[in-house]
């Protein structure tokens, strides 16, 4: 039985480029370059990794985004993934992360799958709520935020560090599970790979395919809207504590005025 | 107009790979750069990144285990770990220029042989055709081979000689027959660990001080037969066919070391601030730096032209080659030198890297021959 991993990958502005919104408040996607979620290459490599130690695995990248995601998923197909499926359909702009999940989840159920792999966050929404959305969804366990990743047999097997202890998890598969970025450096394309990814196929589904209507996603299905943004206003130069004895003290009290202690 | 007009430009496929050794050459080998030059070290680090990556001999032929990547994508490679540091730049592109002359004439069982460790990054491939009498004048070699029965015996010199002593394999011109001066000498593939091999001490530098550069002796050196590159006598003329491509990916190194440094004076001139205001806001230093992309732009597109002709082996290699590597060597030494200078003092010293840029910019206007033979062999093929 081939083994069936799925990869969900998200298409970002650029973190390093001036990242700003458009006049519907979305993300602006017209100023700054995108790229495949730095934080979703790491998905991408445990993915890859457990297909090539077992016999028989398929990866296949999926993403929910705009005509340029094709790029995200194109990336993705260079550093050695086997298919993609690209989710696109005007009505989906707008979509937050809920809307997101339903999408992915009904092409997750079509593609079929037998284990999930996400990052641990998007570079730009960085809500890092989706696996646990998409699991629920989909009815099945989550094992999130993981470091290491294998599969042994009909399970998954992972590792969480925490700031005080470690866990050590496991799950019957199919799963959904999400890795972080101390989960092992992610490849770059060879020229192999970039070579075979034009070849491979690219699934383009819509939201008629997915069986959606157009008012469960999108601006009008999300459940959060934003209202207005506003940039973050200009660093000010910090208060300096001049120590004449009372250093510590001085010191204690700026921060409990700032709520730190 | 519109945007699918694909002339002039790269394959979406060469901008990807531009993209991919980019971002490796910026985490994996620019760190070191700094340090393998200062320490005049071999470049491990750049080896093992790029042979983790597949990205070390990019231009083996499929056939025998490589990537099989086209004369443009093996500049690109060269060129954006030329950018970071040109000491590393020198794995692929002596990778190609070792192994060229087995891929141009050698036979199926040399390929075979030699290509596959290469190809895998168990190996790495040099070339020998300089010597301390012949630079310039190739032709007027002394190295000896001489038949003894299924055997050659190598006995001389070979000068000059890049990553010599960590190449497990060289292409060593010798010649067989003096009488015929350049018709009578003949390449061959000499390994490391043949009895009668041995390295000079590396030289010292000026630049590219992480790439080895060193004599290789030949003590009575024997080898099979069946290790000669071609047929006898066609030594010499593999040798200058395999220049005529190579030449290409010296431009690709010059290109690169040159943005490197273009790159690097862009970003110091907007934090750098005299007069209350950052020195990029004076016309004097934007004119410096728009001369610096102009010249550059024009030395990529001679050279990005002469990778796709030598791809197709068009008949006019040899002069696009030739004018490729002098163009663009010339174009990195001037840019290089315009960089120390927007840096100023900064730039004159070793804690930037534009100093270090300028130093291995100047052997790019030397070897494969030096610029001068470059204007005889552009004569002597004009278009």
């Amino acid at each position: 039985m081939t083994l069936k991993i799925a990869v969900c990958v998200k298409y970002v502005p650029d973190a390093t480029g001036d990242r700003g919104f458009a006049d519907d408040l979305t993300t602006d996607r017209e100023a700054v370059d995108g790229l495949l979620s730095e934080l979703d290459e790491y998905a991408v490599e445990q993915a890859l990794r457990i297909s090539e130690e077992s016999d028989d695995a398929e990866v296949t990248v999926v993403t929910v985004g705009p005509d340029d995601a094709k790029d995200a998923l194109r990336k993705a197909l260079s550093m050695g993934a086997d298919k993609a499926v690209h989710v696109n359909d005007e009505d989906i702009h707008g979509s937050d992360v809920i809307a997101t999940s339903a999408i992915l989840a009904k092409a997750l159920e079509k593609t079929g799958f037998d284990l999930v792999v996400c990052g641990m966050a998007s570079t730009d929404g960085t809500m890092g709520v989706l696996p646990a959305l998409l699991a629920e969804r989909l009815n099945v366990p989550q094992v999130t935020l993981l470091s290491e990743l294998s599969v042994e047999g009909e399970l998954v097997k992972g590792r969480r560090d925490g700031d005080s202890a470690t866990e050590l998890l496991e799950a019957p598969l199919p799963a959904v599970v999400s890795v972080t970025d101390q989960s092992g450096e992610a490849r770059y394309p060879s020229f192999k790979g970039i070579m075979a990814a034009k070849k491979k196929p690219v699934e383009e589904l819509d939201l008629d395919d997915l069986d959606i209507d157009a008012d469960e996603v999108g601006l009008a299905g999300s459940w959060t809207l934003v209202d207005a943004v506003a940039a973050r206003p200009a660093r000010t130069q910090g208060t300096i504590v001049t120590d004449e004895g009372d250093g510590g003290k001085q010191l204690a009290a700026f921060l409990a005025t700032q709520k730190f202690i | 107009m519109g945007k699918d007009f694909d002339l002039y430009r790269p394959s979406e496929e060469h901008d990807m790979l531009r993209e991919s050794v980019r971002a490796l050459a910026e985490a994996k080998i620019a760190p070191f750069a700094a340090a393998v030059d200062e320490e005049g070290r071999f470049p491990q680090e750049a080896l093992d990144a790029l042979v983790a990556n597949d990205l070390h001999a990019v231009h083996v032929p499929e056939a025998y285990g490589g990537a099989g990547a086209d004369a443009l994508a093996t500049v690109i490679v060269i060129e954006e770990v030329a950018r970071v540091c040109g000491s590393s730049s020198l794995i692929p592109a002596v990778n190609k220029l070792g192994s060229l002359p087995v891929i141009l004439s050698g036979s199926e069982e040399l390929k075979a042989k030699y290509l596959g460790p290469l190809a895998k990054g168990d190996a790495m491939f040099s070339y020998a055709l300089s010597e301390p009498d012949a630079g310039s004048d190739a032709a007027g070699m002394k190295t000896r081979a001489v038949r003894d029965g299924d055997f050659w015996i190598l006995n001389g010199v070979k000068r000059w000689i890049t990553n010599a002593g960590e190449s497990e394999y060289y292409t060593v011109m010798a010649v067989t027959d003096p009488e015929k001066r350049s018709k009578g000498i003949s390449a061959f593939v000499v390994e490391k660990s043949d009895e009668g091999v041995s390295f000079g001490a590396p030289e010292k530098k000026l630049g590219i001080k992480g790439s080895p550069t060193r004599e290789v002796y030949f003590d009575n050196v024997r080898i099979p037969a069946d290790r000669m590159i071609g047929a006898e006598g066609t030594g010499f003329a593999t040798a200058m066919k395999t220049l005529d491509h190579t030449r290409v990916t010296i431009a690709a190194q010059a290109i690169g070391i040159a943005q490197g440094a273009l790159d690097y004076a862009k970003g110091y001139v907007k934090e750098r601030k005299q007069f209350g205001k950052p020195i990029a806001d004076f016309q004097g230093v934007q004119f410096m730096l728009a001369d610096m992309a102009m010249k550059l732009e024009a030395a990529r597109q001679l050279t990005y032209a002469a990778a796709a002709k030598s791809e197709r082996v068009d008949g006019d290699l040899t002069f696009f080659g030739a004018a490729a590597k002098c163009f663009a060597s010339d174009v990195a030494m001037e840019v290089t030198i315009d960089a120390v200078q927007l840096l100023g003092g900064y730039g004159y010293t070793r804690d930037y890297p534009v100093e270090r840029m300028m130093r291995d910019a100047k052997i790019t206007q030397i070897y494969e021959g030096t610029n001068q033979v470059q204007r005889i062999v552009m004569a002597r093929n004009l278009p």
